[in-house]
C-alpha cells in the first residue's frame, strides 16, 4: 500500500480472515493487518484515538450484529471516517449489494475467488492499485516511499 | 476491463487524452474509452446513459468551465449517478486535492507519471483493478 499504516479487515469468518492474512504474507505486504469481526467492532476500533488510522478498509458484507452496508452508512456519514477508502471483499454477487455499496462510495467491490491462487492475485492487484493511488492523510499522515517501491517491485 | 461498458475520460487537454488512449491501446483496451473534454459534457453524457452507465470515470481536476471537484460534487449529489466510481487522474499532488476528492468519495487518486512507461504501468494497474471489481451498470 502507499503508506505504512495498517489495513483494517472487517470479517466475521475466521477462515476467510486467515486466508487474507496468508495472502498478505505470501505477497510480502508489509502493512500490518488489523482484524475486526463486524461493523460495530470496526467503528469502535476506528473511533479509538489510540489506534492508528488504517490506509484502507477491506469489508465483508454478510456479518452479524452490524453488516457491511450498515457499517458503510455510519462510516460514510462521519466526517472523520468518510475519506478512508473501503474495498468490499465478499462472496455476494447480488447486483443490489453492488449498487448499495457504490452509492455509499466504496472504492472497489471484489467478489472473493474461491481458488487460493486467484485470491492471491486479487490481493496483489488491490495492493498494487493502492500503492499507486494517493491516500488521504490520517492522524499520522506519514508517507513511506520505501514501502511504495517494495510493492511495485512485488507487483 | 468489461468492454461492453466504456470507461469515461473527462480531460480538457488533448495531448493528455491522447496519451491515455495510447496507453489503453498498448494494453489492448483501446476500444473501451469515451472521451469528453469537460465536466458539463460529462454530466450530460451520464444523464443520457442512465440505463447503462460507464464502468468507471477517469477524472482530471484542473479544467475550465467546471473543475473536477465541481463535477464530483454534482455527480455525488445526483442519486442516479452517485454510484459510478471515479478515479482521479491528475498532475496535482496537492494534499488539499487528495483530501477534497476523497471527501467526495473517489475510488482512487493517481498522479500521472511524466514517463510514458510508468504511465502505462499506472493505467495497467487501474484497468486490472477495475476488471476485478464489479461496478453498477445502473443505479
Amino acid at each position: 500500500m502507499k503508506n505504512s499504516r495498517p489495513v483494517l479487515l472487517v470479517e466475521d469468518d475466521s477462515i476467510d480472515a486467515m486466508t487474507v492474512r496468508r495472502a498478505f504474507k505470501d505477497l510480502k505486504v508489509t502493512n500490518r493487518l488489523d482484524h475486526c469481526l463486524n461493523g460495530e467492532e470496526a467503528l469502535a476500533y476506528l473511533r479509538e484515538p489510540n489506534n492508528q488510522r488504517p490506509c484502507v478498509i477491506l469489508l465483508d458484507l454478510n456479518m452479524p450484529r452490524m453488516n457491511g452496508i450498515e457499517f458503510l452508512r455510519v462510516a460514510k456519514a462521519d466526517p472523520q471516517l468518510k475519506t478512508i477508502p473501503v474495498i468490499v471483499l465478499t462472496t455476494s454477487h447480488e447486483e443490489q449489494d453492488v449498487v448499495e455499496s457504490f452509492k455509499l462510495s466504496v472504492a472497489g467491490y471484489i467478489v472473493k475467488p474461491v481458488d487460493y491462487k486467484k485470491f492471491v492475485e486479487a490481493i496483489r492487484t488491490i495492493d498494487l492499485y493502492w500503492t499507486l493511488s494517493e491516500l488521504p492523510q490520517g492522524q499520522s499522515g506519514v508517507e513511506d516511499e520505501s514501502v511504495q517501491t517494495a510493492a511495485i517491485d512485488r507487483g | 476491463m468489461n468492454r461492453s461498458r466504456p470507461l469515461l475520460l473527462i480531460e480538457d487537454d488533448e495531448v493528455d487524452a491522447m496519451t491515455v488512449k495510447r496507453a489503453l491501446e498498448d494494453l489492448g483496451l483501446g476500444d473501451c474509452i469515451v472521451h469528453l473534454s469537460n465536466g458539463v459534457d460529462g454530466l450530460e453524457y451520464l444523464r443520457s446513459h442512465l440505463e447503462e452507465l460507464p464502468r468507471l470515470i477517469l477524472l482530471d481536476l484542473n479544467m475550465p468551465r467546471m473543475s473536477g471537484l465541481e463535477f464530483l460534487k454534482e455527480l455525488k449529489s445526483d442519486p442516479d449517478l452517485m454510484g459510478v466510481p471515479v478515479v482521479v487522474l491528475t498532475t496535482s499532488k496537492e494534499a488539499a486535492d487528495v483530501q477534497g476528492t476523497f471527501h467526495y468519495g473517489v475510488a482512487g487518486y493517481m498522479v500521472k507519471p511524466l514517463d510514458y512507461a510508468d504511465f502505462v504501468q499506472v493505467m495497467g494497474a487501474i484497468t486490472r483493478y477495475w476488471d476485478l471489481s464489479a461496478t453498477p451498470a445502473k443505479v
